[in-house]
């Protein structure tokens, strides 16, 4: 079976300055991948040109059989189908979380609003914050933003997720609110791609670990191999200092 | 010097009839300002290096020339233009190329707001459009332009303020506004001065009252 998202030689260029050299990877239907790096390694970067928010210049990225960077390719529709979680969350501000949750559903995929209402607060729900849904974004701390967004994404029925740092700007506590989501999504077989530096995360959930360093794939293996034995000096760097604290 | 203001109350109902056609003209071209100021803000905010630069050019030339300069040249250009284009004389009247030049000339001055307005949503936010399926269109109509007029309402408000004042400039074209009904008015009833000190005093009252309001809704949006 082909998988899901494949990456296939991608590089990218800033100009003259290259942040991705020939990665090559996939992700199965139902596989977790947990992406990790120092910063700056490009992991960001090459989530986003999975659904195309980063243009890439050479290589291929195919996801559910179609290829990103074809310019044929109905890129609206394509990313309508890959769920993408931000750093920042990037709720609307001026929407409430209902409107949030409904309006890509309604104006994208032309749903009914009764039947997008619907779904969004089930969703909303299920991530815990049905009390919520008439409020504004601004109202709800970072751990609760977050999920909203989660359930914005689910809302559209997307075919795999992309999270990019979805806990770097969340205070400690309500880091693990939002891992909770994650993993529950993960064990009911949802295929996801996670930039993260949640280690604990990768560990309980991940199935394999991409190790980038400077815009290369430096390690891609089984979670427990990469936990085990990384093959890499600069893996092994880093785990070790981001496993102290 | 003696002032006798004693025509001015019977003259409120003309005079408000001219105050009618100023706020007409004012509404409509702050409509059709900011509207055509947005779409040379999208234009100029463009990837396409001819759009930006034609919209540029726009900005430029307009803000570079009097409104006055403006108005009289559509007074006379626009029924000479459509006939040329249509072949046969088609009248438009003082109000309706008075209006246009008011919107085209305004619109270069809202599409700067309306450009700063749209560069001061992050990213992030046409980002989390894109990536839920919308399109650019969807992305600036739903998600951006929203956010940004939120931000640059007290702005486009002021400068819809100065508009109200510079809309008197039609008297070079003879229509009946405010101003010009005033003026009109007074040398009928022998007391110009008195009627032009009303007509300022009227301008001021509306002016320095609706900024005072714009202000307060700032610090509301502010805070």
């Amino acid at each position: 079976m082909s998988p899901m998202i494949s990456i296939d030689n991608v590089s990218k260029w800033y100009g003259d300055f290259q942040v991705l050299t020939d990665c090559t990877t996939a992700v199965a239907k139902g596989e977790v991948v947990v992406v990790c790096g120092p910063s700056g390694s490009g992991k960001s970067t090459l989530i986003k040109c999975v659904n195309a928010l980063e243009p890439f210049q050479k290589g291929s990225i195919i996801v559910d059989g179609i290829s990103v960077g074809d310019p044929k390719t109905d890129l609206p529709k394509l990313r309508s189908r890959v769920g993408m979680v931000f750093q920042h969350f990037e709720l609307f501000p001026h929407l409430s979380i209902t409107d949030n949750l409904t309006i890509a559903q309604v104006k994208v995929l032309g749903r009914q609003p009764d039947e997008a209402r619907d779904k969004g607060l089930k969703l909303l729900d299920r991530v815990g914050l049905a009390a919520h849904a008439a409020k504004y974004p601004g109202q709800l701390s970072g751990g609760q933003q977050q999920r909203v967004a989660i359930a914005r994404a689910l809302a559209m029925d997307p075919i795999a997720m992309l999270f990019d740092e979805p806990t770097s700007a969340l205070d400690p506590e309500m880091i693990n609110e939002v891992l909770d989501v994650m993993t529950q999504l993960a064990h009911e077989g949802m295929t996801m791609m996670c930039v993260t530096h949640e280690m604990g995360f990768a560990r309980r959930v991940a199935d394999r670990v991409i190790f980038m360093d400077r815009g290369m794939i430096i390690e891609d293996c089984a979670k427990d191999d990469f936990f085990g034995s990384p093959r890499s000096e600069r893996a092994q760097q880093f785990l070790s200092k981001i496993l102290q604290h | 010097m003696e002032f006798d203001f004693s025509q001015i109350g019977p003259s409120l109902p003309g005079l408000a009839e001219g105050m009618w056609l100023t706020l007409q003209l004012l509404a409509l071209a702050v409509l059709g300002g900011v509207a055509i100021g947005t779409l040379i803000a999208l234009a100029r905010l463009s990837n396409n290096r001819l759009l930006s630069g034609l919209a540029k050019g726009y900005v430029n030339i307009f803000r570079s020339v009097p409104l006055l300069l403006v108005i009289t040249w559509f007074y006379f250009a626009v029924p000479f233009l459509l006939r040329w284009i249509t072949g046969s004389d088609t009248p438009v009247g003082a109000f309706a190329s008075c209006l246009i030049a008011f919107m085209l000339f305004e619109a270069a001055y809202y599409s700067e707001i309306v450009r700063a307005g749209i560069q001061s949503i992050s990213r992030g936010q046409i980002g989390a459009a894109y990536a839920l399926g919308m399109t650019y269109a969807q992305a600036m109509r739903l998600v951006v332009l929203p956010q940004a007029f939120r931000k640059m309402t007290p702005l486009l408000l002021q400068q819809s303020i100065i508009l109200f004042q510079d809309t008197s400039l039609v008297y070079a074209v003879g229509l009946m506004d405010f101003l010009n009904t005033a003026r009109s008015r007074g040398d009928i009833a022998g007391q110009p001065h008195e009627f032009l000190l009303f007509a300022g005093f009227v301008y001021f009252v509306i002016s320095f009252g609706a900024s005072r309001l714009v202000k307060r809704l700032q610090q509301r949006l502010t805070v």
